[in-house]
């Protein structure tokens, strides 16, 4: 089965698409960063799959051992994770002054707000 | 030495720009700087002159742009002529410019005098430009630079007129000219002024060069050709000094000089006439010159006729370059000398009129001569001398100008110079009858314009009449241009 | 034995320092900190231009790792011109910055806008140097994530929204770019940039290839605000701190347009994705359309420092036309711009930054009668507003001539004539600004507001360096000119 065999990269595929949809459409600021968080963690899958080898293990020198997997991938990903982590913090970080400032999550009513105050410039 | 001289040409207005601009608030001390640098200049000017009778050609290269183009000054007959013209006139424009912003008690006078003197830095650099991209770089830093001089008052007007200076020019000389050199520089790779054009047999043979020779002439819209003429009048929102000089000298001089020089050393004149079609430049020309004189005839602002007048003016020049023959480019030569002196003894006389009586309209001037007969004794002899009537030294540019288009038995010109000569008269004479001749309406009583404004002007009437007499050097240097191919 | 390391030191220096500063705490600590750190780091991007002039190549292994496992700094003609160009520009900025930050941030913040600054440089400085495409995307991140905060910690609160929405859309970016390098990976298992391009010179265009060349492009098109992704920049630039700004502008997209030549020109060649594919072709659109609707809407712009940000759009779109082209030439007009722009922005952000001391954020209205209140950074205006529009004696025609002989070898004069007619919006939004600060009729309003402070002498002068760098490198142009043609050499003869 075709289509098994890659079923995480459907999911991962999928699981862009949603991310960026969410990002897209949805008006509240912490959804935003919800869309932006499942979009990321779409590209750990890709990046993994490849690297997972059935019955592998990590390059360890032993006898006892043939089949390797290729360690790099993870710890790209480790990376990666930490990086989309402050992404993440941040993004809230900045969510959090945002409604200390404007009062309000909401995109559509924060961009009315600033057009308020370029017109009172 | 003589590169020094070609520095010093140079870097005299420049110098003088820092003086006038540190000496602000000391109005005599900044206006005598003012005229020595003047003095200084045209004395600098004077030394390369002997120089190039010669038959020399001194160069100064400035510093290599990049790999291959240098900015670099060379003076040729024609360069020094335009020099001489910008430079001489400069003096005596300092001198009306002292008597005219004092009188009308104009403000930010510092800045104006900084403004003239770079605009006449880089007059002087294009004057003396070794090739395309010095010639660019001055012209528009020219453009620039005149612009505060345009926009001096600051009203609504003067933003609205600055608008369109600047639009037009910068418009023209970055799409078509900048263009233009671009395509020169990829289609022969040199960029230099040479005797006898850059183009090779071959490169004639295609139809680039006709294209090229449309931008060229086009891209500088300093030369006011017919469609983008319209800066000119615009610019007469500007206090007088300026109009006169600058849009009766340096500016539209250096228009229609880059032009001259561009077909002469960029194109060489025998080479013209081998550009199939290369005859439309003297129909624009032609149309432009009865075209704008038609527009001056119905003119009733003063400014605004002498404006269509330079464009009119300026179109001959051209024509007579499109001629493309040899006693033609002498003719266009001349008259650059010609139009210059009269036109800015009219100017002049304009602004000694709105000095003294603040009218500005043809049909106000009922009268005027007994009121101020020095003022327009004076402008009758500058429209004399611009309608061709000797002994003025318009007589001596339209002759030869004429014997030009009896050479190349172009009878299309022969009919343009004769009908725009009519509308010449047309639209000066009946501005000196009226002055003479018709009772003065208006009892505001009022003089002549205050004496360092009439100094300077009857110093450019009588140069107009003197150098009729005096044309011994102008022409051998026409000589020389009209040889240079 | 030290000279050996300059690579290493390149990043590490600027790096070490930030943490220094969060520990430091003390407003003026932390700015000399910056300063040195930066000066410094600056030295050594010379020390390494120097060496880059004598040597060639030079090769680093991060850890004594051979490449292409371990982690290679590689700097060739073409990195070391970047690097020397953020590195400056990060040293004279960082010089110019303590009183405008002083009025622009609040106190206890000034550590953390140093933080920002010092981590920002070094992110800018690693994705510029590294041979390696992962370390490309930590560094990227690491200066993204930076500017984020520069930017929000604007006074204004729409500081706030512009930062975050910028975050959203770079993550967005970055998140491209490291799936486009994953792909690549599982493709021909390396990372090392140079290895790269050698295994992918080998192949026929593949799909995942594409895919990945599709993400990458994408990507970092987003981090360079190529028209029409350029959508988190205008705010973005008119709300963060008119250092902030300056500095980024000079530097943040030069650096992703640096990457792009690099992935396009380097890593995937030339051969490959400009004759069988429409790279070229797409890339040329953009930047028409880029130069054409990114100058128009500057012209419509109250705020000038978001009308400057446009322009900024608008130029990133000659040099992408530029890089749309693969001659040598092109390149060459492609890289000289991108130092001239950095130069002339940097100057027109640094004398914005001297207007906002006095009158706040800087608008249309409230600069009429500039040219009487402050006639030196308005004279500096002029002079950059020029360059903008590529004013001969200035830098920017330098690169404006360079691009229009490239186009006019290609025989598309069209092409020359369509750059030289956006050219002309350019006149009209400077001739704006130039128009309000001379030429007004009520000079009053320019007086009462600005009475007599005078502006910090560290500040115009930095800012006048900038000026007049402006006008030295549009007639001294052998630096530029011959350093963008090395530039473009190796770009074009990378594997060979």
């Amino acid at each position: 089965m075709d289509f098994l065999d890659n079923i995480n990269y459907w999911i991962a595929m999928f699981q862009i698409v949603m991310g960026l949809f969410i990002v897209i459409a949805s008006e509240n600021l912490i959804k935003t960063l919800v869309g932006l968080g499942i979009f990321q963690s779409a590209v750990y899958i890709i990046y993994i799959s490849p690297a997972k080898i059935f019955g592998g293990t990590a390059p360890i020198l032993s006898e006892n051992y043939v089949i390797y997997a290729n360690p790099l991938p993870h710890v790209l990903i480790l990376t990666a994770i930490v990086v989309g982590v402050a992404t993440t913090a941040l993004g809230l970080a900045l969510v959090v002054r945002i409604y200390e400032a404007f009062g309000t999550l909401e995109e559509d009513k924060i961009q009315e707000i600033d057009l308020e105050d370029s017109r009172n410039d | 030495m003589s590169e020094t001289s070609i520095f010093l040409s140079l870097a005299i207005p420049l110098g003088g720009t820092l003086l006038i601009s540190l000496t602000g608030e000391k109005p005599n001390l900044r206006d005598s700087i003012t005229l020595v640098t003047a003095v200084c200049l045209l004395l600098v000017n004077c030394t390369l002159l002997p120089k190039i009778l010669n038959g020399q050609r001194p160069e100064a290269v400035l510093m290599e742009l990049f790999p291959g183009v240098d900015l670099i000054l060379k003076v040729e007959p024609l360069g020094m002529l335009f020099a001489l013209v910008a430079s001489g006139l400069w003096i005596i424009n300092s001198i009306y410019s002292i008597g005219y912003m004092r009188a009308n008690k104009e403000k930010n006078q510092t800045r104006f005098y900084v403004c003239f003197a770079i605009a006449l830095s880089s007059t002087m650099g294009i004057a003396y430009a070794g090739n395309l991209i010095t010639l660019f770089l001055f012209y528009e830093i020219l453009t620039l630079c005149t612009y505060p001089l345009v926009t001096h008052h600051g009203t609504h007007e003067a933003r609205h007129g600055g608008r369109i200076y600047l639009g037009i020019l910068i418009s023209t000389s970055i799409l078509f000219l900048l263009f233009a050199i671009g395509w020169t520089w990829h289609f022969t790779g040199t960029l230099e002024f040479v005797p006898n054009g850059i183009f090779n047999q071959e490169q004639l043979q295609t139809s680039i060069p006709l294209i090229l020779m449309v931008l060229f002439v086009f891209g500088v819209g300093k030369a006011a050709i017919m469609p983008f003429h319209g800066w000119l009048p615009a610019a007469m929102v500007a206090p007088t000094p300026v109009s006169a000089l600058l849009h009766a000298v340096a500016v539209v001089k250096a228009g229609v000089f880059s032009i001259v020089k561009i077909l002469v050393y960029i194109f060489g004149i025998a080479n013209l006439e081998k550009i199939s079609g290369g005859s439309w430049l003297m129909y624009t020309a032609g149309f432009t010159i009865i075209a704008a004189s038609v527009v001056a005839l119905k003119s009733d602002n003063l400014k605004r006729r002498l404006a269509y007048s330079t464009i009119s003016h300026l179109s001959y020049v051209v024509l007579a370059v499109a001629l493309f023959v040899p006693i033609a480019v002498m003719g266009a030569a001349l008259h650059i000398v010609a139009h210059a002196f009269s036109k800015i003894t009219l100017f002049f006389a304009a602004g000694a009129i709105y000095t003294a009586s603040k009218k500005t309209k043809v049909s106000e001037l009922h009268g005027i001569g007994k009121r101020m007969p020095i003022t327009m004794i004076a402008f009758a002899i500058g429209a004399l001398s611009l309608i061709g009537i000797p002994p003025a030294i318009g007589f001596l540019s339209k002759w030869y100008i004429l014997s030009g288009a009896f050479d190349a038995q172009e009878n299309f010109v022969v009919a343009v110079i004769i009908m725009s000569t009519l509308l010449n008269a047309a639209y000066f004479l009946p501005i000196i009858y009226a002055a003479f001749f018709r009772t003065d309406d208006n009892s505001k009583n009022h003089g002549e314009a205050p004496t360092a404004i009439i100094i300077a002007m009857a110093s450019t009437g009588i140069l107009s009449i003197a150098l009729f007499f005096f044309s011994d050097q102008i022409i051998s240097l026409g000589y020389q241009i009209a040889g240079a191919y | 034995m030290i000279s050996s390391q300059l690579p290493a030191l390149q990043i590490i220096v600027p790096l070490l320092a930030a943490p220094f500063c969060v520990i430091i705490r003390n407003s003026r600590a932390t700015w000399l900190i910056s300063v040195l750190a930066s000066w410094v780091t600056f030295g050594i991007s010379i020390l390494l231009y120097l060496d880059v002039q004598t040597l060639g190549v030079i090769s680093y292994e991060m850890g004594n790792w051979a490449p292409p496992w371990g982690i290679e700094y590689r700097i060739d003609s073409i990195n070391v011109f970047v690097l020397l160009i953020v590195s400056s520009i990060g040293a004279l900025v960082s010089l110019y910055a303590y009183p405008s930050i002083s009025v622009e941030v609040d106190e206890n913040k000034h550590y953390l806008f140093w933080t920002s600054y010092l981590l920002c440089l070094t992110g800018l400085l690693g994705v510029t140097i590294t041979g390696d495409a992962f370390n490309i995307f930590v560094f990227l991140e690491i200066s993204s994530l930076s500017t984020y905060v520069l930017i929000a910690l604007g006074k204004n609160r729409h500081a706030l929204y512009a930062a975050f929405r910028y975050l959203i859309l770079g993550t967005i970016g970055a998140t491209f770019i490291v799936i486009g390098i994953g792909l690549l990976y599982l493709l021909t298992g390396t990372l090392n940039l140079y290895d790269l391009s050698m295994r992918l010179g080998d192949m026929s265009l593949t799909q995942p290839q594409l895919a990945a060349l599709a993400f990458l492009t994408v990507g970092i098109s987003l981090k360079l605000a190529l028209f029409p992704l350029h959508l988190w920049l205008p705010n973005a630039y008119a709300f963060a701190p008119s250092v902030a700004t300056c500095f980024l502008a000079a530097t943040a997209t030069k650096v992703a347009i640096y990457l792009l030549l690099r992935f396009a020109y380097d890593v995937f060649g030339q051969s490959q994705i400009f004759s069988e594919l429409p790279l070229g072709e797409v890339l040329l659109i953009l930047s028409i359309a880029a130069m054409f609707i990114a100058s128009t809407v500057a012209i419509y712009q109250q705020d000038i420092k978001r009308m400057f940000a446009y322009s900024s759009v608008a130029q990133i779109g000659y040099i992408t036309l530029g890089a749309s082209f693969a001659s040598h030439t092109a390149l060459t007009s492609s890289i000289v711009h991108l130092f001239n722009h950095a130069i002339t922005k940097g100057a027109i952000f640094l004398l914005l930054g001297l207007v906002a001391l006095r009158i706040g954020q800087p608008t249309l209205k409230k600069m009429s009668g500039l040219g009487k209140s402050m006639p030196w950074t308005s004279a500096g205006l002029v002079i950059c507003g020029l360059s903008l529009i590529g004013v001969p004696g200035t830098a920017g025609f330098i690169s404006k001539w360079y691009l229009i002989l490239a186009v006019l070898e290609r025989g598309w004069w069209w092409l020359a004539f369509m750059i030289l007619a956006s050219s002309l919006l350019a006149v009209i939004y400077v001739w704006r600004v130039v128009e309000t600060m001379y030429v007004s009729d009520s000079d009053s309003r320019g007086d009462s507001h600005m009475a007599s402070t005078t502006s910090p002498t560290s500040m115009t002068l930095v800012a006048w360096l900038f000026v007049t760098s402006c006008i030295f490198f549009g007639f001294h142009t052998s630096f530029s000119v011959e350093g963008a043609s090395a530039a473009a050499k190796v770009l074009l003869e990378y594997t060979k």
